[in-house]
């Protein structure tokens, strides 16, 4: 990557430079080949970086991540049994439990991150690309995709699942936990909705949003 | 190569933070804010107020701090008795247990991390304010880690949630969330916050020459 030079700004330029989101250099696009990132040249910051057939296996992923999220959301997601009691309990149960004792901050805390914003960044993926896919611009696209862009950091399943593992080691000399359907759905989201968003190329999503509109 | 690095703002343009798309800095800033021509994002040379809100977080996450470690995060209540568990002691309760390696991960989230992040975001605001020249690319670094490791504190939450979630068993069995967790918890938000309204852009404008 070479910096741009200052003196060659005139307004069709502006498509042909990137400025690094984190120290704010100039760089020339270049065209990429499959696989291929290109990083800034003064901070080693991502600018971006070229994914083959990324609409179609964003959605593919996105479409996979719905299903998971469906099942781990309604299924049990552990059992735990103590002296002949068993217990059931479902993704949604510990938010339940945080708003019974009056304790909502930590109850819309988990709810958000363990729930709704991974929904929304699934249901926000598909919305747009799917209609832009077939060269259609969704109502709000723009609004929309910077929430999916938003949910990257406040969904946060991955950390749930080591808060589960932890929980689980604490009770395994107390009581015998079995899990559920949810939990294994679970596991599979947080892979499917990993791999989506390594597949999602977000340049290319508002470029062809741009040639559309 | 000597000379001044040409960045967006040297060159009057400015960078959507959401698509990245670059746009001109219009003549007159103060009418209004303007919008991204691609995105529709509103469009800023610099994250607004980058250093004072970040301080503000900051000194309000540091304050929580203290709540946060004190204060009891949950009380496991079995046969009547209470037994309350502060961050640390939860810890030391796992290594008790046998547990290493999950009390590792449990302290490193838990008391490393928020720790690492408020010094770190302090020494990165303190060095943008006194204009220093040393090591910017290390700075950004830094930064970048603040950025994608502060999440991984909220297990202990989400630890709590599944808890109380899994052993509610009346007089055998209860555990209670408790007021530690509404700090600790807030620790956690703040610092996320404070480290995405700090603008490691502002590490390099004060960098001028090439090297
Ligand atoms: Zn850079």
């Amino acid at each position: 990557m070479f910096p741009a030079r200052s003196n060659e700004m005139n307004m069709s330029a502006l498509h042909s430079l990137i400025a690094c989101h984190e120290c704010d250099l100039l760089h020339r696009v270049q065209s990429l080949h499959y696989g291929e990132r290109a990083k800034c040249s003064r901070c080693g910051a991502l600018l971006y970086a070229k994914k083959r057939d990324s609409f179609e296996h964003t959605i593919i992923l996105a479409l996979a991540s719905l299903i998971f999220f469906t099942l781990a959301n309604f299924f049990p997601f552990m059992t735990f049994e103590l002296n002949g009691r068993v217990q059931v309990s479902l993704l949604s149960t510990g938010v339940q439990e945080f708003f019974e004792r009056d304790m909502w901050e930590l109850g819309i805390l988990v709810l958000c991150a363990s729930i709704i914003f991974p929904a929304l960044k699934i249901l926000g993926m598909l919305y747009v690309l799917g209609p832009l896919e077939f060269n259609r611009r969704p109502w709000h696209a723009a609004l929309v995709f910077r929430m999916v862009e938003h949910c990257r950091t406040w969904a946060m399943m991955d950390v749930y699942l080591l808060g589960v593992i932890v929980a689980v080691v604490k009770l395994s000399d107390l009581a015998n936990l079995v899990p559920g359907v949810a939990i294994y759905s679970f596991v599979a989201l947080i892979f499917t909705l990993a791999a989506a968003d390594s597949a999602l190329d977000t340049h290319m999503v508002w470029e062809k949003m741009e040639k559309i509109s | 190569m000597r000379g001044v690095y040409p960045t967006a703002a040297r060159s009057g343009l400015m960078s959507c933070h959401a698509c990245h798309q670059l746009s001109r800095i219009p003549p007159v800033l103060s009418e209004g804010e303007p919008i991204c021509p691609r995105c529709e994002a509103h469009l800023h040379l610099r994250k607004p107020n980058s250093i004072s809100r970040t301080w503000a977080l900051l000194i309000a996450a540091y304050i929580l701090y203290i709540p946060a470690n004190v204060l009891p995060v949950m009380t496991v209540i079995s046969f009547g008795k209470g037994e309350a568990d502060t961050i640390l002691s939860g810890v030391k309760e796992l290594i008790h247990a046998g547990m290493v390696p999950i009390a590792l991960l449990v302290f490193f989230a838990s008391i490393t991390v928020p720790v690492l992040k408020l010094l770190a975001l302090t020494y990165l605001l303190l060095s943008v304010q006194y204009k220093s020249q040393w090591r910017p690319r290390e700075r950004t670094k830094l930064y970048r880690m603040t950025e994608v490791v502060g999440r991984w504190s909220m297990i202990d939450i989400f630890m709590i949630s599944i808890l109380i979630a899994l052993v509610k068993l009346d007089a055998v069995a209860t555990i209670e969330p408790g007021p530690g967790a509404i700090s600790f918890a807030a620790v956690v938000i703040l610092t996320m916050f404070a480290a995405m309204s700090f603008d490691p852009r502002l590490i390099w404008d004060n960098i001028e020459e090439k090297s």
